[in-house]
Parts: structure tokens; sequence; C-alpha cells
């Protein structure tokens, strides 16, 4: 115990100084994200007029009430709201199904499937998006929100048969069969006993779930080439563009940028904790 | 903000699910299983339908299409009806000998791993860092590493362009401040300049995972051992290389493959960049080189063909990832 003492006493000045780099790397850190807030409460006059505020002065909403009344942001808004909806729906329904059949049944092919699972989650949607545009013309669901919804669940459904199937291996089949033995349905004991315990899985696959499908670009921006149908990552980058080709109104963009990530930074701090665990060890085990 | 954000992940061994259920550990039999399988042999692949169906669907057939039109001249013309003729490995011979495709290839190498070993660093940085600062610092630094983790890459991008802007940035106008000229700095012109912008905004968005990932390994070193390895006379210099580092290795290993895998296929980043000012043709890595090649110029034959080389590429890499999971899954 001295021993430990001695060693915090000697090693204090040093703490010290690694205390300054902490704070100046959460500084860094967390700099981009409240200048984005920060930015978007001034005024494109005193934006542009100076050296830049550090802090926002005569802080105010019009740049939010510009953006929100502007004509375009609601509309895309609806669009994401709606691909984000449909996918979340598709994906836990199919990746519940599917991650019942692998850890609650041993049968002929399980190991392939899983084995496909996992390779075909790392895909990039960057070696597939020409075909996946081709294939959308072909079934004449290009500018759709039932085509976009297609490819987001497919990119999203195997990491969340990764993580559920941990979810529901974890519910002991014993506890199913007591429930059973008291006089419950299989089905009702599922119900009663199983689907309770499943909530905290299935409510992180559906965030995770949400955030891939409400900040994906890239398929988006091939498969939603019509002006009207843009999710809200294609309407900013519309956004800035428009503006770019006057000036760009940073307080807008900025205002802008707040709206699409606050909710997502909301849902995020839920899953993530989550999601790390997944990706390293796989931590969700069966 | 509680104090620990990663509960799942500092109990490395512990199956996510004690997290919600309160259910008793019990062990697993396969006998109730196999009993039901023969009940209902077909119920399994009932449930897999709609996940195979879907996977079949927005992946394999595109996987499929992909793998016989780059083996086909298959540009504008035949888009629009003109059937399209085989040729062969025609397209890949092609690109084997544009030196532009090399060009794009090396780039991509370079830059990926670039990135994937300055993210792994400096998060193994700012892990160690965590584990020495008092509890306060270390909160702090953990919640603005998760606005960051957490931000869009859309909207990241459009704060990274604004932190950037040419004419009232903050980036120039610190720099200016500290004594250099870097009034009206144009940051993405040249391409060395534009790479080194992309960097910034990866490596700054990737950190909080490697970071959190890491200062999960760490907290399984057990502390007795660092101190019998400090009364034994060892610094912390020696205690890290003998003792935390290769305890978490495999944790290491792990991030830095899935940075390798990520950057390789970095897209939007580049993407938007090129919107805000840089030349595409100059910056173009391999995401944006198929897009332009497909979406821009409407050859799909060879835009397929590049795509099965980076879907070859990344399979490859991720077949560690891969094998690793279902080792990890093998020892449960």
């Amino acid at each position: 115990m001295t021993a430990t003492t001695a060693t915090k006493h000697r090693a204090r000045p040093g703490r010290a100084v690694l205390t300054v780099v902490a704070v100046l790397v959460a500084l860094v850190w967390a700099f981009p994200v409240y200048w984005m807030i920060s930015s978007s409460l001034m005024s494109n006059v005193r934006l542009s007029a100076g050296a830049p505020k550090f802090w926002p002065v005569n802080p105010s909403f019009d740049n939010y009430a510009s953006v929100w009344g502007g004509g375009t942001f609601l509309p895309a808004l609806r669009m994401s709201l709606a691909v984000t909806a449909l996918t979340v729906v598709c994906t836990l329904l199919f990746a519940f199904l599917a991650s019942l059949a692998i850890s609650r049944f041993r049968f002929r092919g399980r190991t392939s499937f899983i084995l496909a699972v996992l390779v075909i989650q790392m895909l990039p949607a960057e070696g597939l998006f020409i075909a996946q545009y081709r294939l959308m013309g072909t079934l004449h669901l290009l500018n759709t929100v039932v085509g976009i919804s297609i490819i987001y669940v497919g990119m999203v459904v195997p990491f969340t048969v990764w993580m559920l199937r941990g979810f529901v291996a974890g519910v002991p089949l014993e506890l199913e069969e007591a429930g059973m033995v008291d006089g419950l349905s299989r089905f009702g004991a599922f119900l009663r006993i199983t689907f309770p315990l499943l909530a905290p899985g299935l409510v992180a696959s559906g965030v995770y779930a949400f955030l891939q499908a409400w900040n994906e670009f890239t398929t988006a921006l091939v498969v939603l080439q019509a002006d009207n149908v843009r999710t809200l990552p294609l309407w900013l980058r519309g956004f800035i563009q428009t503006s770019a080709a006057r000036d760009i109104d940073w307080g807008q963009v900025m205002a802008a940028s707040t709206l699409i990530a606050l909710p997502v930074i909301v849902f995020f701090l839920f899953v993530q904790g989550r999601m790390t665990s997944g990706l390293v060890s796989g931590a969700v085990k069966g | 903000m509680s104090s620990q954000p990663l509960p799942a992940a500092s109990a490395d061994s512990v199956p996510v699910v004690t997290h919600g259920s309160s259910a008793p550990p019990a062990p697993r039999t396969h006998r109730p299983a196999r009993l039901r399988s023969r009940r209902s042999p077909g119920l399994p692949y009932l449930l897999l339908i709609p996940s195979v169906a879907i996977l079949l669907l927005a992946l394999g057939y595109p996987v499929v299409w992909q793998v016989l039109t780059s083996l086909k001249k298959f540009g504008l013309a035949q888009q629009f009806g003109k059937p399209a003729a085989w040729v062969g490995l025609g397209n890949y011979v092609a690109l084997a000998k544009d030196p532009y495709l090399w060009t794009v290839v090396g780039r991509s190498l370079v830059f990926c791993l670039v990135n994937a070993l300055a993210t792994l660093l400096i998060g193994m940085l700012v892990a160690l860092l965590m584990k020495a600062v008092p509890g306060w610092a270390r909160i702090s630094v953990q919640v603005s590493m998760l606005l960051a983790w957490a931000m869009p890459v859309i909207t990241a991008m459009a704060v990274w362009r604004w932190l950037f802007d040419y004419r009232r940035g903050v980036v120039n106008y610190l720099l200016t401040q500290l004594g250099l000229d870097y009034v009206g700095h144009s940051w993405l012109e040249s391409p060395l300049s534009f790479f080194f912008v992309a960097t910034v905004i990866i490596v700054w968005a990737s950190v909080p995972f490697v970071a959190f990932s890491a200062y999960a390994g760490l907290t399984q070193v057990p502390g007795d051992v660092l101190e019998a390895a400090q009364i034994d006379g060892a610094g912390s210099l020696g205690r890290f290389r003998w003792i935390i580092l290769p305890m978490i290795r495999p944790v290491l290993s792990i991030v830095l493959l899935l940075q390798i895998i990520w950057d390789l296929r970095v897209f939007a980043q580049i993407r938007l960049l090129q919107d805000a000012g840089g030349t595409p043709s100059q910056t173009n890595l391999l995401g944006t080189y198929i897009y332009q090649l497909g979406i821009g110029s409407g050859d799909f034959g060879k835009a397929s063909a590049v795509s099965i080389f980076v879907l070859l590429l990344t399979i490859a890499l991720s077949w560690f990832y891969v094998r690793r999971l279902l080792t990890d899954e093998a020892q449960a």
C-alpha cells in the first residue's frame, strides 16, 4: 500500500502534464461538433465579418427557421424517415427470424450461413453500387423508397443477425420450457418469456439499422438521382452546392447539419457500447 | 453520461446479454435443440427465407451481374439496348495496361495504410492517456470522442469544409494567428494537401473507435501484474512493451484490420472533398474511380472489373477477420 502511494506521489507532475494533454485532446475532438452548433446560431453576415467568433454572438434560431421553411428540407426529411422506417422494420423482422434459426436450431447449412453472413457484412458498397444501380433500373425501382430500402436491408441484415443471435442464445431454453411446464403454449412461452428478454437486443439492432439508413450516402447517390427523392445526406450535399453557386451561407449549412446530426448523436449514445464489443471480439457469443 | 460508456466492451469475455437480462447463466445443452429440429426439420429454413432472399436480391444478384458484366463490353450503347458482346478478360487487360489504374491503386493503398496506421497510433495513445488521467479528464475525453464518433459522415464533411474554408475558415485563421501566411490559403488545390485534409478528417472520425477498443483492452490488464513488474524494476516503457502490448495485441490487430478494410473503401469523404474543390483526376481513389467509370462515363464493363478487384481485395483482407470471429465463437 505504501509502495503505491509513493509511486503516486512520484508520478504527480507527469500526471498533471498528461491531464492538460487530455483536456486538449477532448477540446480538439469536440471542436468540430461545437463549431457546427455555434455557427448554426449566427447569421451569415456575422460569420463573414472579421475574425471567427468562438462563441455564438447574438444567437438566434433564424438559420433553423430558414432551413426548415426553405421548401426542400421537409420533403428530404420525409424521404429519409420513410426509407429509415422501412429499413428498420424489415431488418428487425428478418434478422430476428434468422437469429432464431441459427441460435435455436442445429441444421445442415447452419455454419455456411453464418460464414456467408460474416463475409457479406464486409462487402463494400463501393464495389457493388454499379450493379445495384443496374438492378434497380431493371426492376424499375430507381428513385423509389422501396428500391433503396431493399439495398439497405441487405446491407444491414448481416451485422444485425450476428448481433441478435448472441441475445437469443443468451436466453436459456430451460426458461422457456419451464413456462411450458407451467401451462403456456410454445408460442406463448416464447412471447411471454423469451421475447421480453430480447428487447434490449432488438432496440440495439433497431438503432444500428436506423443509423445506417439515416447516414448512408454512397448508394443513395447512385440509386436516388432525381431531385424530388433525395434523402437528407443527398439533400445536404445539394444544399451546399446550390449555396456555393453564390457564396456558401455557412450559418444555414451548419443549421442543416445540426438538424441531421442531432437524432444520430442521441441514438448513437444508446447503441455504441454494443457495437464496439460486437465488432472487436465478436463478444456476442452463442 | 455514465462514467462507463462501454459496459459491454470493457468486459470482453462476458456475453453481451448480461446487460439486459437477469437470467441465470444456465449451461447450454444441444439436447433440446435437437429434439425440436427433429419435430419440425423445416422450421429453421423457413426462418431463414426472408434474410436469404433479401441478401440474394440486394447483394448476391449484383455480385453475379458484376462478374458477368466485367467480362463484357458494356458501355453507353449497351445500356440503351445494344446486346453486350463477351470480351473475355478484355476489360481487365485494358485496365491492367492503363497506367492511370495503377496510379489509383497505388494511391489508394498508400492512403489506406497511412490512415489506418495513423488512426491506430493516435487511438492507442488516447487510450493510454485515458488510463493515466484522473476520472473527470477521462470522462471529458470519452464524451468528446463519442460526439466525434456519432457525427454522420455527411455533416462531418460539411463542418470540416467550413473549418478549412479558404476565406473564413478557422484553420487558416489560427495558423495566421501563429504568424504563418495562411490568408486565403486553399487546402484542396494541390493533391497532397487534399489528401492531408482527407486524412485529418478520417483520422478524427476513426480514432474514437480505436481508442475505446484499446481502452477496453487496457482495463483487462491486471494491475497486480503491472505492480509486480514495477517492483522488479520495469520502467513505464518496459511495462508497456512487455506486459501491456502483448496483452492487448489481439484487440489492436483486429482493429487495425478493420481500419484497413474501411479505409480502402473510402468514398464519401473523397467525393465530397472533390465537390469542394479537388481535381477529380488527381484525387481519385478506387471508390470514386469506379463511380467515375460507371456512373460518370457509363462504362459498366470496366467499372465492374475494377469493382471485382476491390471486392476480392476486401474479401482477402476480411478472411482473417472472419476467421478470428469464428475462433472466438468456438472458444465460447
